[in-house]
């Protein structure tokens, strides 16, 4: 396991009035595994995520990766957040902001171009190097955060709800371009989002969250080929079947909670 | 989501680190206290010259003393009727002439640049005219009070009714709000936000400016009296003045921001940036 | 639509090109036979510029109240700055010393002068000093203020790309609060200003402010007025200038400003 959840669990406040966001989580995300955390709405997946990067300390439990426990975020994890535009600095050029990341890496000059132009190549931003991040569409400037992220050169990529500010077709170009970028650069990713069909699509693996306070309900594995497209993929059985199972798991949790659940698919 | 999370983890700071909670005013006044109890010392063992630093102590009983003399009450009297007046002129100047100019293009084009012209003039470069004209008493207080507390007020007003969200506006129009409701419902409140913040600027701009002509051409008021206290070499006395006067204007900026958090509460600058 | 359009713009310009020049023109016309002891001609006025500025007194008063002005600005900004971000990012400190701060910027600096004579003279260091004494505040409580509105979001995607503290600071909290930095810092010049003129009328030997007072109470009039066209020049000018330093440095924050309208 790269990454590894265990017992994990986050409470705000202390006494009667504290709340629990988290209350009890253990899950691993394999080297080179796409996996997709989707839950209810305010089911406490940024809180998650924020916990995952080492940002918020856990109230108890803990997250490692490669064995190592995750107390700030470590050197080879990346993040992009879901508000691009308040995750990208508007006084650095969108060159300046994929490179800033890099400055305490130490690398050579040239070193660092050669990320950057690399990066922003795989992004197909190479023509806006030097625009300010303002200058771009919301789409665009999401692109130039995930840029930032590559050019880090992180073993794990974690992503929270990055897509869930744009429109639905900037959302699917950018979801494929996730999916081949992953192939490209060969990097696990962690991709929290609340869309069924964005998790369903994207990953190997789905890990459905409970309400609050959050558990794991159901994890499971994603057998449709790695391959994926937009329309052929989301036009097969499976996914339809999936992409339902899914919803139940989310939406209405209590149809499933005698586990019936296609067996052929699952495995828990 | 976020919205989920945003409000506990203010409070998470909080259960982390579990300490005595002190609270702000408190931790404020024991400050205060703090400070006078060194300047105190200070001046007590003889690292500020005497001659020049009276202990702390006496210049707060000079002052408490001052607080049963009638002569002071009318200095601080004198003081505040020169402030009153003179925002009071720039208010109503400068909130009438705000919404005109405001709301016409022409009007606006016509005075930006003498406004811009004007405003940046440090308004004490008039004091000698203003002795010319008005001689030494209130009323060139009043007249360069009056003028310094005009620019932001009127420069507030120009913006807050430019600044009208068009949206808002479309949205009114939308509904069928005629001319005059527009005004009364979107238009005012959303100038309103910047004219008390204007007022609130004047305000201070005003005390300032009553005090220098106090202090500059003997205009009576709390500035002259610190003047003559100078001069007289009451050093003691001078200080108590200097407090006074730093209250008086404390005071007045406590109740300006308080009129502007009461009128604005919806603003998004009066929101809370501290979850604590 | 689009014909209309345009000549009205020619239109709302020519107002605003026209109106000032008007302005000048019109007070040098009917102020040309003036025999108002007070208010004499523009004329006058242009030529007692001319005599006393261009160049005769610059070094002896111009150059002192520049030499003040900037001198106290600088130190102003040089203090402000690193005690705002302190406070900033301080919740602590920012409560125990902000009833301190209230009220030492809520005294009208004015009646610092008789202190700053009492404690230093009448020199070039009182006068900075009471420059000081009141351009800090502006700039310090705008610097807490763009501190503390520095969005949570830029500085957990620092810490999340391990910038150091001092980096962070630097290339991350700085730059965003640098533009209500600058709010502060325009106040806080035109309050410079003001101080300078008013310390050099309460007691100076040379300077503007104090050329002014003399010439009021010489009755040397057109002397007087050109001294206080001079003063709303440099007011004027100074504005001007950090107005085009402002929008050099914050280029990207009226830039995205504007994006996001």
């Amino acid at each position: 396991m790269l990454l590894e959840v265990t017992g994990l669990n986050k409470t705000y406040g202390q006494g009667p009035g504290a709340t629990e966001a988290v209350h009890n989580l253990t899950f691993g995300v394999q080297e080179s595994e796409f996996a997709c955390i989707v839950g209810p709405s305010g089911c406490g997946k940024t809180t998650l995520l924020r916990c995952l990067a080492g940002l918020l300390p856990a109230t108890r439990g803990e997250v490692t990766l490669r064995g190592q426990r995750v107390d700030r975020t470590p050197d080879d994890m990346a993040l992009v957040f879901q508000e691009y535009s308040r995750s990208l600095f508007p006084w650095m050029t969108v060159r300046e902001n994929v490179a800033f990341p890099l400055k305490r890496k130490k690398h050579s000059k040239a070193k660092v171009k050669e990320l950057v132009d690399r990066s922003l190549t795989a992004v197909r931003l190479d023509q806006f190097a030097d625009h300010y991040p303002w200058q771009l569409s919301g789409g665009m400037q999401q692109r130039v955060a995930i840029a930032r992220a590559l050019a880090y050169e992180p073993a794990i990529l974690l992503m929270d709800e990055p897509f869930a500010s744009l429109d639905a077709q900037t959302r699917a170009d950018l979801e494929d371009l996730t999916l081949q970028l992953r192939t490209e650069f060969g990097v696990t990713i962690v991709f929290v989002t609340h869309d069924i069909d964005e998790a369903v699509y994207l990953a190997d693996r789905v890990i459905a969250l409970t309400q609050r306070p959050t558990q794991v309900q159901e994890i499971l594995d994603i057998p449709l080929p790695r391959q994926r497209d937009q329309l052929t993929t989301k036009e097969l059985p499976e996914f339809t079947q999936l992409r339902a199972h899914v919803y139940r798991l989310i939406k209405r949790p209590d149809e499933v909670s005698g586990r019936q659940q296609p067996s052929a698919l699952t495995r828990a | 989501m976020s919205a989920g999370t945003a409000q506990p983890a203010a409070i998470s700071t909080a259960s982390r680190r579990p300490r005595l909670r002190v609270p702000g005013a408190v931790q404020g006044l024991l400050a205060v206290i703090a400070l006078l109890a060194l300047l105190e010392l200070v001046t007590a063992v003889g690292l500020l010259p005497e001659r020049h630093f009276p202990l702390v102590s006496n210049d707060l009983k000079t002052l408490f003393d001052q607080l049963s003399e009638s002569s002071f009450w009318s200095a601080v009297g004198e003081t505040l009727h020169a402030w009153a007046i003179g925002f009071a002129i720039a208010a109503v100047l400068g909130i009438v002439l705000g919404i005109l100019i405001g709301a016409s293009e022409e009007l606006f084009a016509a005075t930006r640049v003498v406004i811009e012209f004007l405003r940046p003039i440090p308004s004490v470069a008039l004091i000698p005219l203003a002795v010319l004209v008005y001689g030494t008493g209130i009323k060139s207080a009043v007249f360069l009070a009056a003028f310094a507390a005009l620019w932001p007020i009127l420069v507030q007003a120009i913006y807050g009714v430019r600044d009208v969200d068009p949206v808002a506006l479309d949205t009114a129009r939308a509904f069928g709000f005629g001319r005059f409701q527009r005004m009364r419902y979107v238009m005012f409140p959303s100038a309103v936000a910047y004219v008390v913040t204007g007022l609130r600027i004047a305000s201070s701009t005003a005390i300032i400016l009553v005090v220098t002509a106090e202090l500059v051409i003997g205009a009576p008021g709390l500035g002259k009296e610190i003047n003559l206290a100078q001069s007289g070499n009451d050093l003691e006395l001078m200080y108590a003045l200097i407090i006074a006067t730093g209250l008086l204007g404390w005071a007045l900026n406590v109740a300006f921001t308080w009129i502007e958090r009461r009128t604005l509460h919806w603003h998004p600058s009066q929101r809370p940036t501290e979850g604590s | 639509m689009s014909l209309s359009l345009s000549r009205r713009r020619a239109f709302l310009l020519a107002l605003e090109i026209g109106t000032p020049i008007l302005v000048v023109v019109l007070w040098y016309a009917l102020s040309a036979n003036s025999t108002s002891f007070y208010f004499p001609p523009l004329s006058r006025m242009l030529d007692s510029f001319k005599d006393n500025w261009l160049f005769a007194r610059f070094s002896s008063d111009v150059i002192p109240s520049l030499v003040r002005l900037i001198l106290g600005y600088v130190i102003s900004v040089a203090v402000a700055v690193p005690f705002g971000v302190l406070l900033g990012l301080s919740p602590t400190a920012r409560r125990a010393t902000s009833p301190i701060v209230e009220f030492l910027r809520a005294i009208p600096a004015p009646a610092l002068i008789p202190f700053g004579i009492v404690v230093m003279g009448i020199g070039n260091t009182m006068k900075i000093f009471i420059i000081v004494m009141v351009c800090v505040w502006p700039i310090m409580l705008n610097t807490i203020d763009g501190i503390r509105a520095v969005d949570p979001q830029l500085i957990d995607t620092a810490k999340a790309y391990r910038t150091g503290t001092w980096d962070r600071l630097r290339y991350v909290i700085l730059p965003a609060a640098m533009p209500q930095i600058f709010a502060g810092m325009r106040t806080s010049l035109s309050l410079a200003v003001i101080l300078m003129v008013i310390s050099e009328m309460v007691a100076s030997t040379n300077g503007i402010g104090y050329f002014v007072l003399q010439s009021q109470r010489t009755f040397a009039i057109p002397d007087m007025w050109s001294g206080i066209i001079l003063l709303g020049l440099l007011g004027f000018g100074l504005n001007v200038l950090f107005g085009i330093f402002e929008s050099r440095a914050l280029a990207w924050h009226r830039g995205a400003r504007s994006a996001a309208r």
